[in-house]
């Protein structure tokens, strides 16, 4: 039974271990720099640069937290603090439900009713509806059920002395919230938002279907930097997915390479996440 | 400060209910109330959020989903290539085959470990060392594994069981990478539901002469059951509605695979196909609303069964 419990162990060491090994090559053959840094990605030609993919991913990302969190701590508060029993009993499950929603739903939901809207909205030429924008609301949905869960937690485990204390001296139920509650599940809170992140940055087939795909680093489409987001784009997920069932040699070592950057990428988010939850618990 | 300059006003001013004093708290708890309710507005409405999406969401599927759903398109095969027309049955055929091999690998590998990390580790731990650096390893390997992004795990499947392994694009190879997958979601799900079961029963079955291993097997384990099969619908859940993984490790032919080494695809591949290779979107968008159905069956099951387990546990506590 020791076994068993390690075999999880072992599947993340022979996930590090093939992507590593499929994706060093890249590395070594491209350059870092090169690879991480270049601009440029035309498998063809021999240029795979993924800068455009971790920029895609990352304003996509940004995106997502900009609309979703303010959104998601509404209703942890919402859920923790506000409201009445019978609105709880049907919000939590929604909630639940939204988390369990397939990613294919969410892609196809997105090109059928959102990137038209998008298009038809935001009237700036060469606004397509599949970009930046249609695919940070649909992540913003996605990640609404992991932030909210978190911070609820978080702001539910906020000391019941800190409230009455904060109650007893006269300040209102809001004041309670905002000035001594928030404050004191701060760190949980930043968690869920983090936790956020990392969901964010790993979703794939959603973004595939709404954001376009094409390999350019983001840029705004006129003089507003805001059009910044009506652009075209790929995060790294989708760069993995659309190609590699038929790419082969460097290419698709610039793939597995890929791979790399995102499974570090995660790590990282996920064990700052991880180390806020436990100071929070210690 | 302004407070203290009121407080002093007031008490050099005259002895009347109406002192500037009182004037000032009460529009300051006007003003206090005015906020606190314009929050809780903006809270009812991030609340509201959730549901309202979630209402759009499956009631457009379901809805547009639903008119080319009858039992036609439920019992044919698709059939026309780019066209995107027929039914899905072969896609319902195959998800059950992936849904059932990937637990038969997946379930007691977690619920064994969850057994192992709940029951035995903290007594091993402190008969030996290693043992206890174990673990402490093995335990971060299930953290690391539940954070992994599903598209790795495609990744890793693809390099490790399509190609080192030579399964191709195949059940076997998906099963694999879906068995990693939804391991650290078994494995989470059993440990809650043998932490659940009460001291008592153990220490009862213990002080009755039982071994340990019966304990756990005829006490602790039939105890532990809704909540470790909870973990297990969670499972199936993930499967079905798992696509990144098995869109490269599972091939994507149309027909039923007649072996593990074959390869085919799910309903939800079934609709990223329809819609960004054909975009024959009304027939994703019915494959898509048989997809949420058994989504909603699933989640209410697990609510149900996860409500019964609490207020039987509760119960006998």
């Amino acid at each position: 039974m020791l076994a068993c419990a390690l075999v999880s162990l072992i599947v993340v060491f022979l996930i590090g271990l093939f992507i590593l090994r499929e994706g060093l090559p890249a590395f070594s053959e491209v350059g870092v720099t090169a690879l991480l840094f270049g601009r440029v990605w035309r498998p063809q030609q021999g240029m795979l640069g993924i800068w455009p993919m971790i920029a895609g991913s990352v304003m996509v990302t940004l995106g997502a937290i900009l609309l979703g969190v303010p959104v998601s701590l509404g209703s942890a508060v919402f859920l923790a603090e506000v409201a009445p029993n019978w609105m709880r009993e049907i919000v939590r499950p929604a909630v639940e439900l939204l988390a369990g929603i397939p990613s294919v739903i969410y892609g196809l939901f997105g090109m059928i009713v959102l990137v038209p809207w998008v298009r038809t909205t935001f009237k700036v030429p060469g606004n397509t509806g599949y970009n930046l924008l249609s695919a940070s609301i649909v992540l913003a949905v996605m990640i609404l059920p992991t932030v909210t869960s978190v911070s609820e937690d978080a702001i539910r485990s906020v000391r019941r002395e800190h409230k009455e204390g904060s109650l007893a001296l006269g300040a209102t139920k809001w004041q309670t919230i905002w000035g001594v509650i928030l404050p004191a599940a701060r760190s949980g809170i930043t968690a869920a938002v983090i936790l956020g992140i990392g969901r964010a940055l790993g979703e794939t087939m959603a973004m595939i279907m709404v954001i376009g795909n094409s390999v350019i680093v983001p840029s705004p489409l006129n003089a507003n930097p805001l059009t910044i987001f009506l652009r075209q784009a790929r995060t790294l997920t989708g760069n993995i997915a659309v190609e590699i069932s038929y790419a082969t040699g460097l290419q698709e070592h610039a793939l597995f390479a890929t791979g790399v950057v995102l499974f570090v990428l995660i790590m990282l988010v996920n064990s700052v996440a991880r180390l806020l939850l436990k100071e929070r618990a210690a | 400060m302004m407070e203290r300059l009121f407080a002093m006003r007031s008490r050099v001013g005259a002895e009347s209910a109406e002192t500037p004093r009182d004037q000032h708290a009460a529009t300051h708890l006007r003003r206090r109330r005015f906020v606190q309710n314009v929050a809780f507005g903006l809270m009812w409405l991030a609340g509201l959020v959730g549901v309202v999406v979630l209402v759009a969401v499956v009631g457009y599927v379901l809805w547009s989903g639903g008119s080319v759903i009858n039992w036609e398109f439920l019992t044919t095969p698709p059939r026309g290539g780019l066209a995107g027309e027929g039914g899905i049955s072969t896609t319902i055929v195959t998800t059950l085959y992936l849904v059932g091999l990937t637990l038969a690998i997946a379930t007691p590998l977690g619920v064994g470990a969850g057994i192992y990390l709940v029951e035995y580790a903290g007594e091993m731990e402190s008969r030996s060392r290693f043992v206890r650096w174990l673990v402490i390893v093995a335990r971060f390997g299930v953290e690391t594994l539940a954070g992994v992004p599903s598209i790795v795990f495609g990744l890793f499947g693809y390099a490790l069981f399509v190609v080192a392994m030579q399964f191709g694009f195949s059940l076997m190879a998906a099963s694999l990478a879906g068995a990693s997958l939804i391991l650290p979601v078994i494995i989470r799900t059993t440990e809650e539901a043998l932490k659940a079961v009460p001291r008592s029963y153990r220490e009862g079955s213990l002080a009755l002469g039982a071994t340990k291993w019966q304990t756990i097997w005829q006490v602790v384990l039939p105890a532990a059951g809704p909540g470790i099969i909870t973990g297990v619908v969670l499972g199936v859940g993930r499967v079905i509605s798992e696509t990144a993984v098995f869109y490269v490790t599972l091939g994507g032919s149309a027909s039923v695979p007649t072996s593990l080494l074959e390869g085919g695809r799910t309903m939800a591949l079934h609709v990223y196909y329809l819609a960004m290779d054909t975009r024959a979107f009304d027939r994703s968008m019915g494959t898509g609303a048989i997809l949420v159905l058994v989504i909603v069956v699933i989640n209410a099951t697990i609510n149900i069964m996860s409500r019964r387990y609490v207020k039987r546990m509760m119960g006998n506590v």
